[in-house]
């Protein structure tokens, strides 16, 4: 499964604090050490980046790069910081990824174009300006939507993961489920399947500390049975990628060696 | 309607090796399809086939593969020259049978010896065998690894019981290594992964998946190689994508088919057919399984694999 590292974000402080300050240390340190612990691809998180987002995107794509040979996924609501990122991203490694689309007509119109012209890979999320739907067929039809956006923008259905949203079961425990439905619904919407994607740790969003790791795991086991592609996780937890490893191997996608952790 | 042929493509590739030295340095491997299927991807080097030479009299080959080989097997630098000048031979392999405990028990300074004086008549690459006595092997092979330095040959077998010594070895002088498990591909990964953790390239291994004759056992190889084959193309693991070599003279000329003479089984028709038959079948059985080097004895044998081979390429 494809790991794509959650840690360089403008959440958390130290990242932020780098960002503003335009200091590459710490965020090519996460980058590192986020690619040595497994990450195909890394997660840049700059938020909407209203002051100056171009500036802050094309920098931290550079400065990523250059220590971390791996694609890249551009997080971003600010459509002129996705395309700025878009351009600066080094696609020697692999294509670009955007992060993301949605049913929501304007994020829609706005950011599938950018695939197109990009001929990179986007992330789509299955909500729309009512929210996140109830059951996975609605989310299926948010899906088909997107899906169209693709076809008219020259995007092939290769290219795109679609994220059912997770909903925190400390909160929404019955949606739990759901998701993991959704994600194989996904699968069948087009031959070949399409790809799916999830951010891992809103499942336990507001768990205690303690208890988030454990549900983050196992929920990432259901969602790799039925089939999930790639998830945006910290790769650093070492029990998540001992998890990965281990579905993988269960799944028969790895070939089993007694040393399989170790790689 | 004209027919169009589906083609697979793959994500993974097998490593390409390179032996010996100079001008006639051979590669091995390097395709990224199922073997012989240029039409569909890439294949930059055609199965290679080593001629088996030993460092003592092969006394207990069959009669008609020694015969072959008659006024030549006594001394294995002529036996050598032989095969090379001769036969054609694009790679030998040199089997040190007489290091074994049970048979001449050589030290691993004569063999040293051997291993030098071989090299300095040829210029094809040299694999370098020991003689499957675990313990003995580790000093056979350290001292051959150093006879050999700058020739970069492929030195085997290294396998579970005595690795970290032939690792440690090869790395020092330079040269490639099979890695040998039992029929098992999970094994056969896990070896890989404990010679790489040495520090040892990756890319300068050569798997030996445990070869066997065809009617004995010959179905337990193909599908280890089959399964290392697809690990490595359809799942680009790394670990599963050093060359396949099959080392299948030795498992070949002691079956009972490459030695009952016609008049114990007239059924069964002309020995030296038979044998050489046995053999070369063997051989390309193997190589439809993905074979990227074998080591082979009877020369006619040899000359039948490369016609399949020159008519598949």
């Amino acid at each position: 499964m494809l790991i794509i590292g959650e840690r360089i974000n403008v959440i958390t402080k130290t990242q932020r604090e780098a960002m503003q300050k335009r200091d590459k240390g710490p965020i090519q340190e996460m980058a590192k050490n986020q690619v040595r612990c497994g990450a195909g691809m890394l997660d840049i998180n700059i938020g909407p980046a209203e002051d100056d987002g171009e500036g802050l995107m094309d920098w931290m794509v550079k400065t990523v790069q250059e220590v971390a040979h791996v694609p890249l996924c551009l997080d971003t609501t600010n459509p002129a910081a996705m395309e700025a990122g878009l351009k600066a991203h080094d696609n020697t490694w692999g294509r670009a990824m955007i992060n993301s689309a949605s049913g929501e007509e304007e994020r829609l119109n706005c950011m599938m174009p950018l695939a197109g012209k990009y001929n990179s890979l986007i992330i789509g999320l299955t909500l729309n300006k009512q929210g996140i739907p109830a059951l996975a067929e609605d989310r299926c039809a948010i899906a088909a939507e997107i899906m169209g956006k693709a076809a008219e923008c020259g995007v092939p259905m290769e290219d795109i993961y679609l994220d059912p949203l997770i909903m925190p079961v400390p909160f929404s425990q019955e949606k739990s489920l759901e998701s993991i439905r959704a994600i194989r619904m996904f699968k069948e919407l087009n031959d070949p399947p399409m790809k799916t994607v999830v951010g891992l740790s809103n499942i336990s969003n507001g768990a205690p500390k303690e208890l988030r790791p454990l549900l983050n795991r196992v929920y990432t086991a259901l969602l790799m049975y039925e089939g999930l592609d790639s998830a945006i996780i910290d790769p650093l937890e070492l029990e998540m990628i001992q998890v990965i490893k281990t579905t993988d191997i269960l799944m028969g996608k790895t070939l089993y060696a007694h040393s399989y952790l170790e790689m | 309607m004209a027919f169009v042929v589906p083609k697979d493509t793959y994500n993974g590739r097998v490593f390409e090796v390179e032996i010996g030295t100079g001008a006639k340095a051979v590669k091995i491997g390097g395709e990224n399809t199922l073997p012989f299927l240029t039409f569909e991807g890439e294949v930059p080097n055609m199965p290679v086939i080593a001629h088996e030479i030993q460092d003592v009299l092969p006394e207990d080959w069959p009669e008609t593969v020694q015969a072959a080989y008659k006024d030549v097997s006594g001394d294995p630098v002529k036996w050598a020259k032989h095969c090379q000048d001769n036969l054609g031979a694009q790679v030998i392999a040199l089997r040190l049978l007489g290091t074994h405990p049970d048979r001449q028990d050589r030290s691993p300074e004569d063999a040293a010896k051997t291993v030098s004086d071989v090299l300095a008549a040829i210029d094809v690459p040299l694999i370098i065998l020991g003689s499957n006595h675990a313990e003995k092997d580790a000093q056979v092979l350290r001292a051959a690894c150093d006879a050999a330095k700058d020739r970069n040959c492929l030195i085997g077998k290294a396998q579970e019981a005595n690795y970290k010594t032939i690792v440690a070895a090869a790395m020092a002088s330079g040269h490639k290594i099979i890695a040998m498990s039992d029929l098992d591909v999970n094994l056969a990964k896990q070896l890989n992964i404990l010679i790489t953790q040495m520090g040892f390239d990756k890319e300068k291994i050569m798997t030996d998946p445990m070869s066997s004759a065809l009617g004995y056992g010959i179905e337990y190889t193909y599908s280890v190689m089959e399964r290392i084959r697809a690990a490595s193309l359809n799942q680009n693991d790394a670990t599963m994508s050093p060359p396949i070599v099959n080392d299948i003279g030795m498992y070949v000329w002691k079956v009972k088919e490459t030695m009952a003479s016609e008049s114990d089984l007239p059924a069964w028709g002309s020995l030296e057919e038979r044998a050489i038959g046995w053999e070369s079948t063997t051989a390309v059985g193997l190589m439809m399984a993905g074979s990227d080097l074998l080591i082979m004895r009877h020369p006619k044998a040899i000359e039948t694999v490369r016609k399949v081979v020159a008519e598949l390429a």
